[in-house]
Formats: structure tokens, sequence, C-alpha cells
């Protein structure tokens, strides 16, 4: 499934696809004509990619084949080893954990999960934990104290579970705890922000030291779709929300809640999983370089820090 | 986490239109109440309990002791860093609600005695933006638990809010961590947090600070929860049961300590500070 402003362009590739199966199958020679449409297509490209809107990063941060926190654990990790449940009531599948290698080093790792066709997404809750989701991370958080593992949660939620199941089993108190659990950590904490940064069940694993984002990520308090229906009590002005929330990687960036802007290629990550997952893993190698110079205490100061100078305001 | 009641009428007090200002129709049991009778009765419904909303002023009048309280909160004043505009410009919202409640933001705070007890009190102000939290109410908040700490006071907040305000986005949404780590402060000192909820109390406040006190009390029938009923109906398309996500629901689902009513909030609160705090005689001083 295309998204709509990607169907010019995935057209023109088609038709050159075909070109190019024709002349081999036949033998003939169309080299001018394939070159003609791929300067086409190289300029089409260039238009349509160098001046993304907002909503359009938001459509590709959900694109399917976008490289998902399984995908990334089994490609830029090593030995990556599931672990499951909460101890106290379920194992939530819309979040993954578990510890593997990274650059040579154990860390431990949490993250949301979606899932990659119908079936799985309902599995996977479309990637919206409960509660017990969070107290998966934290089990993993305790992990990574008590074997002074670095700790990354990969993010890539629309927001924690707005159910029934979710509110009776205290889904604000387990995010609550979540954000204080990850805050005290005494190990090197990196949080990146995969595809959809949905407020607080984003927010739940993301106080990293070192805060991460993909080029076509957004991260924000609401999604583009509540926000429309709560100001404009119409979920399709989404693309107004998305420009007044400055939800992109590069509004972050400006506004100092994220990093680093982990760079994707030409049309987004879902165009080459592979060399977007390179470029993760090179970021992570030097944040987490970066952070391995400090000791227990100053990490934890270097994250109260960092949250604390959070905010815009006048002290007069 | 939205503020889905940012901008909806306020539900409770200054009357229905039909009738005059001196008298107020409870929306629980329709009474007919003198306003002076509901004022004097800490805007409890007289004959059925109900509990309407208080303004931060009186609810710091309720729980600071006589003459302690000597206001913090206002130097800090909110910015509109994005240059969010919806069906009007964040800016003159802010002024308006600047208007109405006399406060540069949705919180009123500052030091006083509870019990005799030393704290850090702080009131969020509903009918400035739903009292939702920006950055503003978050550096209030993380200043009064800072201060706490360094002066050895107890630290207690009293919620009334949407959740995190949407006008001020990604800042907003990171004062959820910034309050939260500022409670560490207190821990490292030994000092105690507690949190009451007053109705309502969802979203990003109560998935931060509110959620982590010591102790968690909550007023009687206050809607407390992440997400809104609204977002929860048309999430999964059913009515909601009744009374859920109300106080005594969560009461009973293990998430609060107690549903204390509001006559009674004063001494329960001061007895609580009394058992946490050093100079309440915790260590037989």
């Amino acid at each position: 499934m295309a998204l709509e402003f990607e169907q010019p362009i995935l057209e023109l590739e088609a038709r050159i696809r075909e070109l190019n199966e024709y002349a081999e199958e036949k033998g003939v020679d169309l080299g001018d004509e394939i070159e003609l449409l791929q300067r086409k297509l190289d300029s089409l490209q260039k238009e349509v990619f160098s001046g993304l809107s907002r909503w359009q990063r938001v459509q590709l941060a959900r694109a399917p084949g976008r490289p998902t926190t399984l995908d990334v654990l089994q490609t830029i990790f090593e030995d990556f080893t599931e672990l499951h449940g909460d101890r106290a009531f379920a194992d939530d599948p819309a979040i993954v954990a578990g510890i593997a290698r990274f650059a040579g080093r154990s860390v431990a790792v949490a993250g949301h999960q979606k899932g990659k066709t119908t079936k799985d997404n309902i599995h996977r809750n479309f990637g919206m934990p409960h509660p017990e989701g969070y107290r998966k991370a934290m089990r993993m958080m305790d992990l990574a104290d008590r074997f002074s593992m670095p700790f990354i949660s990969l993010i890539d939620t629309p927001g924690a579970y707005p159910g029934i199941s979710a509110e009776e089993r205290g889904q604000a108190w387990v995010i609550a705890q979540s954000i204080q659990r990850m805050g005290r950590l005494r190990v090197p904490a990196i949080a990146v922000i995969l595809g959809e940064g949905g407020s607080g069940g984003a927010l739940a694993i993301g106080v990293g030291n070192r805060v991460l984002i993909m080029e076509n990520a957004w991260y924000s308090v609401i999604s583009p779709e509540s926000c429309a229906a709560i100001l404009w009590h119409d979920a399709s002005q989404a693309e107004r929300a998305a420009d007044a929330l400055r939800l992109t990687a590069r509004d972050l960036k400006e506004l100092g809640v994220v990093d680093e802007i982990v760079k994707e290629p030409a049309g987004g990550a879902h165009r080459d999983p592979q060399a977007s997952m390179r470029e993760l893993s090179k970021t992570i190698s030097a944040t987490l370089e970066e952070l391995s110079g400090m000791n227990p205490d100053e990490l934890l100061q270097d994250r109260y820090r960092r949250f604390r100078g959070m905010g815009a305001f006048d002290s007069g | 986490m939205a503020l889905n009641r940012l901008f909806r009428r306020r539900r409770t007090s200054g009357g229905g239109r039909d009738v005059p200002d001196l008298w107020l129709k409870c929306p629980a049991c329709e009474a007919q109440i003198y306003k002076k009778d509901l004022e004097a009765n800490l805007m409890v419904c007289p004959e059925c309990g109900y509990h309407f909303r208080m303004s931060a002023e009186n609810r710091v009048r309720l729980l600071a002791d006589e003459n302690s309280f000597a206001q913090t909160s206002g130097a800090v004043r909110p910015v509109d860093a994005l240059h969010f505009s919806d069906t009007a410009p964040y800016q003159e919202r802010l002024e308006r609600y600047q208007q109405k409640t006399g406060k540069s933001d949705a919180i009123y705070g500052g030091s006083c005695t509870i019990g005799g007890v030393p704290a850090m009190l702080f009131v969020m102000d509903y009918d400035f933006a739903g009292g939702s939290m920006g950055s503003v109410v978050g550096e209030e908040l993380t200043r009064g638990a800072e201060q706490a700490a360094s002066e050895g006071r107890a630290f207690v907040t009293v919620s009334s809010s949407g959740g995190a305000r949407m006008q001020e986005a990604a800042l907003s949404l990171m004062q959820m961590a910034k309050t939260t780590m500022a409670l560490d402060r207190l821990w490292e000192k030994r000092l105690p947090y507690v949190s009451i909820m007053a109705d309502p109390t969802t979203g990003g406040v109560t998935a931060s600070f509110a959620a982590l006190g010591d102790v968690v009390l909550a007023e009687p029938g206050a809607l407390i929860g992440f997400a809104g009923p609204r977002v929860i109906k048309q999430t999964i398309r059913q009515d909601l049961p009744e009374g859920f996500q109300r106080s005594e629901f969560l009461l009973q689902k293990g998430m609060l300590d107690q549903v204390v009513k509001r006559q009674d909030l004063k001494e329960t609160l001061a007895r609580i500070l009394r058992l946490l705090h050093p100079e309440g005689g915790r260590d037989g001083a």
C-alpha cells in the first residue's frame, strides 16, 4: 500500500522496471528511453521528497515496511533474546523487551511493536501498550541497573491504549512509574523515536540521557488526528494540526526535545530499511561512546539536567 | 491525553441560566442551593454531598494553616513558543485566561504549614485553560519540589486538570518527565509528597507527578484517569460502565489510598504529614 504522494514515483519506478525487463527479454536497446525516465524520476523524487510537509512525514512515520522495533533488534543488535511478561498480570505483545548485544557489549532493550499485517497488528494492539507492557519495560530497566548494562528504548506508538482494560489496571500510574524508573537509571539510557512518538505512552520509555529520532518520525503530546478532533471538531484537519504541533524531527531539535536526528534514505526508511538501520546503528554507537565516560552519579545528574531544562517561559 | 475538556464550558458553579446568581442547582441531586450556603459548606452540596469545583485560592485557604501561606508562584510567565493557533491564537487565549483568573498560568502555590508541618502547597486552577500543564506549570511545580527539598518541607499538590497543554505540544509532554524527576529531590531528603486528586485529574497530569504521591488521596466523585471518557468511548464504541473513572472506582481498583470528603481533607492531610514528616514527630521529636 503506497502513500498518496509517493504514487507518481512508484508508477515511474515500475515503468522503468518494465522497460528494463522488456529490453532484456527482447534484446533491444531502450537505453535512451530509460535514461530519460530515470532523469524524470530523479527530479520528481527531488521535488516530492525535499519538500515534505509535516503531515507527509507523519504518513512516512506510519508507512508499511518501515523498520519496527523487532526489525531493529534483529538487524543491528546481536543475540537479541526476548524476555516476556510483567510478573504481575500478563505479557503485553505491544511492547517487546529483552537483552542483546550492541557493538560488543550487553544491553537491555524495550520498545513498542506494531504489526506488519492486519492480523499481526491486532495481536500487537497497533503498538498501543497496556499497563503490563510498561511494567515489562521497567523490568528491563531493573536488569540494566543490576548488570550495569546500557538501556536502549525504541519508541513507535500512536499512544498508550485508551480503553477500559487499561484504565482499570492503572494506565496513568504505570506510565508515571515508568518515567520515574527510567529517570533513575544509573546506566547510560538512550531513547530512539523510530516512527510514532504518541504522547505519554511514548515518553514512558523516553527518558534517555540522549533522545534520538529518525528523520521522518514524529513525537508530540497528542496525535494530529486527535488534536484536530479537539480543536476543530474535525479529524480531517490533521494536516493543520501537524503544522501547529510542530512535531517533526527538525522541529523537535529546534525545541531541544531531541538531541540527534538519524538520516533516512530519500523518501523514507521504508524505501530502504537496511540503509536506515545502518545509519541508526552508527548513531547509537556514537551516542553510547559519548555516554561511556560518565559514572552512575553523573549519568543521573546529566539526565536530570536534560529534562529540568525543558520548556519555554518568561521568568521576567 | 487530550485536553478534551479544555474548551468546554465549566459544568458547575456560576449557576444555570434559569436560576438567578444567588442560587445554584446541584448537578447531582438538582436541589436549589443558596450560593452563600454552598460556599459556607466548602462548595459541597448540603443535600447530597456533591463536590463542586473549588477555586485555587479557596483550596489554599482550606488546607494551609491560617496566615501561614506565602505565595511563590506567579513569577514565571507563559510564552507562545510554538506560535500555536487554532480557532484563536494561543497568545490571545493566554491573555484571556490571565484576565479571568488573575493568575499568570494554571497553578497557584507557595510555602505554608499544614497542621504545623512545613510544606510547599501547589493547587492547579481548572479555570485557567482547564488546569492544563504547560511549561509554566511544570516549572512552578519543579521549583516547588526543589524548594521543599532544600528547606525540609513536605510537598503537597492538588490536581484539577485536563492533562498536558496541547498548545505547547512536545514542550508540555516534557513537563511530565520534568515534574516526575523533580520529585526525586524529595525522595533523597526523605520528605513526604501527598498528591490530592480533585475533579478532574486526567491525561499527562495523572500520568506524571499526580500519580506518584507517597500517599494519593482523592475527593469523592472526581473524574480520574489517563484517557478521557470521550476518547475511550470512541475507541471501544461502547457505553462506559456507571461510575467508571470516578474516585470510588479507582479506590476499588487499588490506585488510590483514600477517598476523602472535603470537610475531612485538611485533618486527614495534616495527620498524614505529621506521620511522615521528620518534624511531625516521626522520629519521636
